[in-house]
């Protein structure tokens, strides 16, 4: 924020160093309403107004809530779904979607916990789940800009073969895992009485390393674009298809990366696990405000989203609400925030 | 070669021309077929140092092909392109743009949901220096701020906030982005693509003048378009394709609306329309007709003028 106050400071000078357009000297009052008025068309603002509201609710419903304890557990369950709705939204930004972003993360944990229970060297192991994640992104990215094959229909035979794969090399059995290298992210240190894992801190930075990439470089407004108007992108030089191709790929590798995090969590490959982490990850998206269509959203959006669930789900259970509450709530919180979508992009069509 | 009457096709072919210039573009004998489909046949432009050339056709005449080809977009079969007398060729619209040409369309042109000083650097974002910018491909989002909103001042359109997403704009304003980008990269020249086709009365206006203002920066411009009035209000030249090629240049000083459509359409043919010779134009300078019809007075067959726009070259001061 600091850095936009700087370019606002150092606009009028620029602008009357050039031909005096008429009208070009804006008050500083009506300055201060465009900022003020950009940070309430900021589409963060509900997402984070939801959180805090959750926030706020759960803490005077219960005594157990506002603990860092809590806390840090609510951030510990957010990892893999977090971890998964980073490369969605990627995707979605694209005016993609993934469906198969749970089966693939899967497979992973299963090749890495199976090669190891086969006496294979952990780190080839994890290696290994990281490479196959990584193919299967770049597969329905491919098929994708090859084929121009639309990525619903893409994802969810992708969804078909990984889940149908992963019981096969796993022959529908699960593996425990006792590596302490796959086991890693579930680690973590005490701080101030608070449980910290190495999981929790690499969520964070796995976010903010493609927050910068998404808004501070020269890809992130290529994805933006690509999402937004594919043929504008195209037309200005854009390499719309590779654009493409790289998220769906990035997206692997963080399929990967959540593979190795629900290990730590859960020290247990099942083929059957996270069946619903697909549409877990699309809700926390679609919560935090990014836009199914394409072009619109943001990383920071995602993670709110993932926490709004992680609150909710963590807030009803100890406030003694039936767990069936947490999905209706859930359902009607995605509902809204995709109404709120369509009525702001219909807003900008008018 | 005098731009008399008497010249007739590849009159284009000898450059320099007549008043020793070379065209900043020039096609020759340009044709394109796609199957049986002849969508440009020897077709010749030529494009002038600092002039407005507007390109007008009947549906289905080949100017879009015509324009594709000369922006990149499409690679003819046959004929020679040349970029300041030097032979060119373009496989795509990039290679186009990297030697200076730029093309506005009537739409699909901005993303809508990206701000205005993204929208005027897409694709070719400023970066940091140093190794963010070349290491992590870091944007330099304040210097592409400051240059865009200079950019906009500079050609007179009125944006209070470049960090404004490019949606929250009137139609006329986005195509201001559009053209204002067009303008702050191209180095030879701007093609437009029927930029007003889309945009109401006022906001056709605001293109129009900037338009001029490019042109007055000495940028030439080729305009494409349907809207006559537009055509006759800023061309210096006005370009008339029919059946896959050319077959006039006339001026508005010289030709009226009727005469030129008459043209476009195979009314009439190039040497039995027209008004004064270019002698008479070139004596009354470059003023424009500001009436909608153009016309300075009525058409005499003596003042014939070259069906293959011999007039044209000398009207460019």
């Amino acid at each position: 924020m600091s850095e936009s106050t700087a370019a606002a400071a150092a606009r009028p000078p620029g602008r009357s160093a050039a031909d005096p357009p008429p009208g070009g000297a804006a008050p500083p009052a009506s300055e201060r309403r465009q900022a003020l008025g950009r940070a309430l068309r900021n589409p963060l603002v509900g997402p984070l107004a939801a959180l805090l509201v959750a926030v706020v609710l759960f803490t005077l419903m219960t005594d157990t809530f506002a603990t860092a304890g809590n806390a840090s557990l609510i951030l510990q369950q957010s990892i893999v779904i977090g971890t998964l709705a980073l490369g969605q939204t990627l995707i979605i930004l694209t005016a993609g979607i993934d469906l198969a972003n749970g089966a693939i993360a899967v497979l992973g944990t299963i090749v890495m916990a199976k090669f190891v229970f086969e006496g294979g060297n952990p780190l080839t192991a994890l290696l290994l789940g990281l490479t196959i994640t990584v193919v299967l992104g770049a597969i329905s990215g491919l098929l994708v800009t090859r084929l121009g094959l639309p990525p619903f229909i893409v994802t969810l035979g992708m969804l078909t073969v990984v889940y149908a794969i992963a019981r096969l090399y796993s022959e529908s059995r699960s593996y425990s895992v006792s590596e302490p290298l796959l086991r890693f992210w579930g680690q973590g240190t005490t701080l101030g009485g608070v449980r910290i894992t190495w999981g929790t801190l690499l969520l964070l930075v796995v976010f903010t390393v493609f927050w910068f990439a998404l808004a501070r470089t020269s890809w992130g407004r290529h994805v933006y674009a690509v999402g937004n108007a594919p043929e504008a992108a195209r037309l200005v030089g854009i390499k719309v298809n590779r654009t493409i191709l790289s998220v769906y790929v990035a997206a692997g590798a963080l399929y990967g990366l959540a593979a190795w995090q629900a290990l730590g969590r859960i020290p247990n490959a099942d083929p059957n696990a996270y069946q619903t982490a697909n549409l877990d990850s699309i809700t926390a998206v679609v919560i935090g405000g990014t836009s199914l269509f394409g072009g619109r959203g943001s990383v920071v959006g995602t993670l709110i989203g993932a926490l709004i669930v992680g609150v909710l789900r963590s807030g009803l259970t100890q406030a003694g609400i039936d767990n069936l509450y947490q999905d209706l709530a859930t359902g009607v919180l995605v509902i809204v925030a995709v109404s709120l979508d369509q009525a702001s992009r219909r807003r900008a069509a008018r | 070669m005098s731009s008399t009457t008497t010249g007739t096709e590849g009159r284009g072919a000898e450059t320099p021309q007549a008043d020793g210039r070379t065209p900043v573009l020039e096609g020759r004998k340009l044709s394109k077929s796609y199957g049986h489909v002849r969508a440009m046949v020897d077709a010749d432009f030529e494009l002038m140092p600092g002039e407005v050339l507007a390109v007008i056709g009947d549906n289905g005449a080949g100017k879009s092909t015509l324009v594709k080809a000369l922006s990149g977009a499409v690679t003819p079969d046959k004929g020679e392109l040349l970029l300041d007398g030097k032979p060119v060729t373009f496989r795509s619209p990039i290679e186009a743009r990297a030697l200076g040409i730029e093309t506005v369309y009537q739409d699909l042109a901005v993303a809508p949901a990206l701000d205005i000083a993204s929208n005027l650097f897409l694709g070719r974002e400023l970066r940091r220096s140093g190794p963010l910018g070349s290491l992590l491909r870091m944007v330099d989002a304040r210097a592409m701020r400051d240059e865009a909103q200079h950019q906009l001042d500079a050609l007179g359109v009125r944006i209070p906030d470049v960090r404004q997403p490019v949606e929250s704009l009137s139609g006329g304003q986005r195509q201001s982005v559009a053209v204002a980008r067009a303008a702050a990269f191209a180095t030879k020249l701007v093609i437009m693509d029927e930029p007003t086709a889309a945009l109401g009365v006022r906001e056709s206006g605001m293109v129009l003048d900037l338009i001029r203002r490019i042109s007055a920066r000495g940028l030439p411009v080729m305009l494409i378009s349907h809207n006559m009035p537009h055509v006759f209000d800023i061309a210096d030249r006005i370009h008339i394709h029919r059946l896959g090629s050319r077959v006039a240049v006339v001026s508005p000083r010289t030709h009226t609306m009727s005469d030129a459509v008459a043209i476009m359409t195979g009314a009439a043919r190039p040497e039995d329309v027209g008004g004064r010779s270019h002698y008479d134009e070139r004596a009354q300078g470059r003023q424009r007709a500001r009436s909608t019809d153009g016309s300075d007075g009525p058409p005499t067959p003596a003042d014939r003028v070259n069906p293959e726009g011999g007039e044209g070259a000398g009207s460019v001061p």
